[in-house]
């Protein structure tokens, strides 16, 4: 199919070219890309989802590197490309005399950026491994910073009469300001974005409001000054990251996971068609040796700047760049809109040969998206570079790779070296102590990072599990392996439902039969000798359904990460049970054949805390607990008064089994500290 | 020694000076050398970092069980494990580079010797992690092992029966678990900053 050989991006390119056709065509002006709406509305959201769900290590892991081709690459292309380009003009006869140096060296830096938007837009689709991914992309992101100089400045000296040396000399502490100062700019905002974070538990639904609010007024402040709000976007994003997660609801994740996605589909999009209209409606002036010229050298540049940087940089990289790599990374130089915009900001005054400035760029933007984005999956495939493995972040793995730096630190520490290792363990522990307690709410700032991640992958597999209806299709990917496989002293739990004798049968008939008549009564004991004669078969059946359902349901989490489920009951009987007397259910002491079953409270201390029974199942089953055994072991206590007036049979109490606790907290998503309260119940109480 | 270790002569001039730190002069460390090392006080898996400087199965010798003390070159043997990976190595010996560390890796984790990682070990592993966090249940650390140790079988066997027993880890199985994960490039620590070393007390 089409969008199997050509880039999304070209597609899109052709379109916005179509439709300016068209609008030309009719006789209108076709509405060019201005520079305003694309710094301001359309560059933001892209800039934003991508240093939102940057992937932190492999970026830090490679900052070194990236940092080079940002800043030394683009340095080089711009210099390289100007300084020929002027070479050029000089000898280009009449038409290009009249470019003076610092012209070509502004042309030089506004097209020698590469732009993360089409890097992003031709990337997603090839899926390359992961270090090429980050190398292309955080160099097409940090040298924002490079450009906003160069651009500034070149555009500054324009105007001079004469350019001194203590003016080059500022201009390049000016990078420093701009890039440090962008980056300031964000951790700043993004810290009062956590901060604020941590207040919102009674006001989930604005939370989101508040990572866009925030990032967005980082990226402005620090366009205001000249800074890189690009780089301030990142800044904000990656640092307001760990600490916004943990504080906000599952559901303020996913929305804002869904808008960023969106809001950066949409930005894409409107890019590159409005590229193609400014194409058809902007004016042009096209001169053959310029556009021929500057096409050649940037490719050039690019390609030696890519070469006798990796040579340097594989000195002091363990993990050398492969000359596969290097193509990779010279080919993903790509150039898009920024250039387009940057070129459009040119005034008439200073720059008499804008026209002739922005057809070659769009030249060169239009050579890279369609003739490099077109080639560089079938290239990738030819050279078969390392894709991108999709691999299941795993709790093995977590657990590994925490242990390996652990070792590593301590190896450092031995050596008596301070090497990457021990800062970062320095880092994280200045984050543990100081930083996650002002900026995390409640109880979650003191949880270890193992346990988060173990929450989040036992929420996920929930969810899909509850997703996927729990009945009937078990994912293939399932092992049957239960507890049971790893620590047989555990006892076997064949029974999760205990079967019951006639007599039980009767009683928990009985049961039912009295709280299903009095749902709407408020019931202050509980007497089971009230027999109804009235048949509440379909109860009963429904009952058993649930049950039947439950306990699969149950099965297959206790396949997954989930706590082993020991319980003595069905979910469904406990409900039963605790719907059925909201006062402390005393178990009488001659109740041999009934269940004992009490239910522990959550424990206040960890909101999800993972299980709280005791593993070791001591009275199983329809066995009574012997005497000498205390309470604890298998039996749940009833939550003193879980809340008068939950006198529905299938109300669940708060402290219902964990993997159903759980469940429910997905469902109703009350946020990381849920008070007793704001679970909601399965079903809605009755009055 | 530097050829068969493969540390250049400078890297090994290094690791002498801060031997002779640790060992105060001494031709030999035991434990409680390690004790003097401030920044090793707040690693929570220090105890079998220790322990692995001790074990003689890293320590290339025939026999089983810890040493009391280790010689310089002891020390060597030990920390090659953790040199960089070379441009210039061919399949089979970058897979038994590999095979090496994460030999090394596995007998951190199994303390008792026997040749697998079993769910109380790997329990263990899993508390002293987590054992940064006073306030922290044990309960927590159990269930994240026995949720580990679950997926490790799922891994490494597939479909088991209710009746089938996972035993433990072995070193097989522990191979396949780190597939995905490029141990040579990971685990590694640069020697490149010589001057930057660190005091004892």
């Amino acid at each position: 199919s089409v969008s199997s050989i050509v880039p999304e991006s070209c597609l899109l390119i052709v379109v916005g070219l179509l439709v300016g056709g068209l609008i030309k065509g009719v006789g209108e002006k076709p509405p060019i890309l201005k520079s305003d709406i694309f710094f301001l509305f359309l560059l933001p959201p892209i800039i934003l989802d991508a240093g939102y769900f940057l992937p932190l290590r492999p970026f830090t892991e490679n900052l070194g590197t990236i940092l080079i081709f940002a800043v030394v690459g683009t340095l080089w292309n711009a210099f390289f490309l100007g300084g020929l380009m002027y070479a050029v003009c000089q000898l280009g006869g009449p038409g290009l005399n009249h470019i003076g140096l610092l012209a070509n060296l502004l042309f030089g830096s506004i097209i020698s950026a590469v732009d993360p938007v089409a890097v992003l837009a031709v990337f997603e689709e090839i899926h390359i491994n992961e270090l090429l991914h980050i190398l292309v992309f955080g160099e097409s992101l940090l040298n924002d910073a490079v450009t906003v100089v160069l651009y500034h400045l070149f555009e500054e000296f324009a105007s001079f009469e004469q350019v001194t040396i203590l003016d080059i000399i500022l201009g390049f502490f000016s990078f420093f300001v701009v890039s440090l100062g962008g980056v300031l700019v964000g951790v700043i905002y993004g810290v009062i974005a956590a901060f604020t974070s941590r207040f919102t538990s009674h006001i989930r639904v604005i939370e989101p409001l508040f990572v866009f609010l925030y990032s967005y007024m980082a990226y402005l402040s620090a366009e205001l000054f000249h800074l890189s709000g690009i780089m301030a976007l990142i800044a904000a994003g990656v640092v307001m990251r760990p600490y916004v997660e943990a504080n906000i609801s599952h559901k303020s994740h996913t929305t804002i996971k869904y808008f960023l996605k969106m809001w950066s589909s949409v930005s894409e999009t409107l890019i590159f068609i409005f590229l193609g209209v400014s194409t058809v409606a902007g004016h042009h002036y096209w001169n053959w040796t310029f556009v021929i010229s500057t096409l050649f050298f940037c490719l050039v540049a690019r390609v030696l700047g890519v070469l006798v940087l990796t040579w340097f940089i594989n000195k002091f990289r363990i993990v050398k760049l492969t000359p596969k790599d290097q193509f990779i990374i010279a080919y993903g130089g790509l150039r898009g809109a920024i250039a387009f915009s940057l070129g459009y900001l040119l005034d008439y005054e200073h720059f008499s040969m804008r026209d002739m400035f922005l057809t070659a760029i769009i030249t060169v933007i239009f050579f890279t998206v369609f003739v490099q984005g077109m080639t560089i999956r079938p290239l990738v495939d030819l050279l078969a570079v390392k894709k991108k493995q999709e691999t299941k972040r795993s709790i093995n793995e977590e657990i590994h790779t925490q242990f390996l730096d652990h070792l590593l630190t301590g190896i450092e520490d031995i050596c008596g070296h301070y090497g990457h290792h021990h800062w970062k363990d320095k880092l994280n522990r200045f984050n543990k102590k100081y930083v996650k307690k002002c900026l995390i709410a409640g109880e979650r700032s003191k949880e270890p990072q193992l346990i988060a991640f173990y929450h989040k992958m036992e929420m996920k597999q929930a969810i899909e599990l509850v997703e996927s209806g729990g009945i009937g299709k078990i994912p293939s990917a399932v092992s049957t392996v239960s507890i049971q496989n790893i620590n047989p002293q555990t006892l076997p739990l064949e029974r999760i439902l205990p079967a019951l004798s006639k007599d039980k049968e009767e009683e928990i008939r009985k049961i039912l039969r009295t709280n299903l008549q009095k749902t709407r009564q408020r019931l202050r004991s509980y007497n089971r000798h009230t027999l109804m004669a009235d048949p509440y078969e379909e109860a009963w059946n429904q009952m058993l359904l649930r049950r039947q359902k439950a306990r699969q349901l149950e099965q297959k989490m206790n396949n997954y990460l989930t706590v082993p489920a020991h319980r003595l009951d069905s979910p469904t009987m406990s409900r039963a049970r605790i719907g059925s007397d909201p006062l402390a259910y005393e178990p009488k002491e001659d109740s041999e054949n009934l269940p004992i079953i009490t239910i522990d409270p959550a424990s206040p201390q960890s909101p999800e805390s993972v299980d709280l029974m005791s593993e070791e199942p001591k009275g199983c089953s329809g066995l009574p607990p012997s005497p000498e055994e205390d309470e604890e072991g298998l039996v749940m206590r009833v939550k003193e008064p879980s809340s008068p007036g939950t006198d529905d049979v299938f109300t669940p109490g708060t402290s219902d089994s964990p993997s159903n606790q759980r469940m429910l907290r997905c469902l109703s998503d009350p946020g990381p500290r849920p008070e007793p309260e704001e679970g909601e119940p399965f079903i809605p109480k009755g009055q | 020694l530097s050829s068969s270790l493969a540390v250049t002569s400078e890297q090994i001039e290094h690791l002498h000076r801060r031997f002779k730190q640790l060992s105060q002069d001494q031709l030999t460390i035991r434990k409680e050398n390690f004790d003097s090392i401030p920044d090793l006080e707040f690693n929570p898996i220090r105890g079998k970092i220790v322990h692995a400087f001790f074990d003689k199965r890293n320590l290339r010798q025939e026999s089983d069980g810890l040493a009391d003390e280790i010689n310089f070159e002891d020390f060597l043997t030990i920390m090659s494990y953790f040199r960089p990976i070379e441009m210039n190595m061919d399949e089979e010996q970058l897979d038994r580079f590999r095979k090496e560390k994460l030999k090394f890796l596995f007998h951190m984790y199994d303390s008792d010797h026997d040749g697998k990682i079993t769910l109380q070990e790997y329990r263990n592993v899993v508390e002293e992690l987590l054992s940064g966090n006073p306030h922290l249940e044990k309960e927590s650390a159990r269930s994240i092992a026995d949720g580990a140790m679950m997926e490790a079988a799922s891994i490494c066997v597939g479909q088991m029966g209710p009746d089938q027993v996972y035993e433990g880890i072995t070193f097989e199985d522990f191979l396949k678990m780190w597939q995905g994960i490029d141990i040579e490039t990971k685990m590694h620590v640069r020697f490149l900053n010589v001057d930057t070393i660190a005091h004892c007390y």
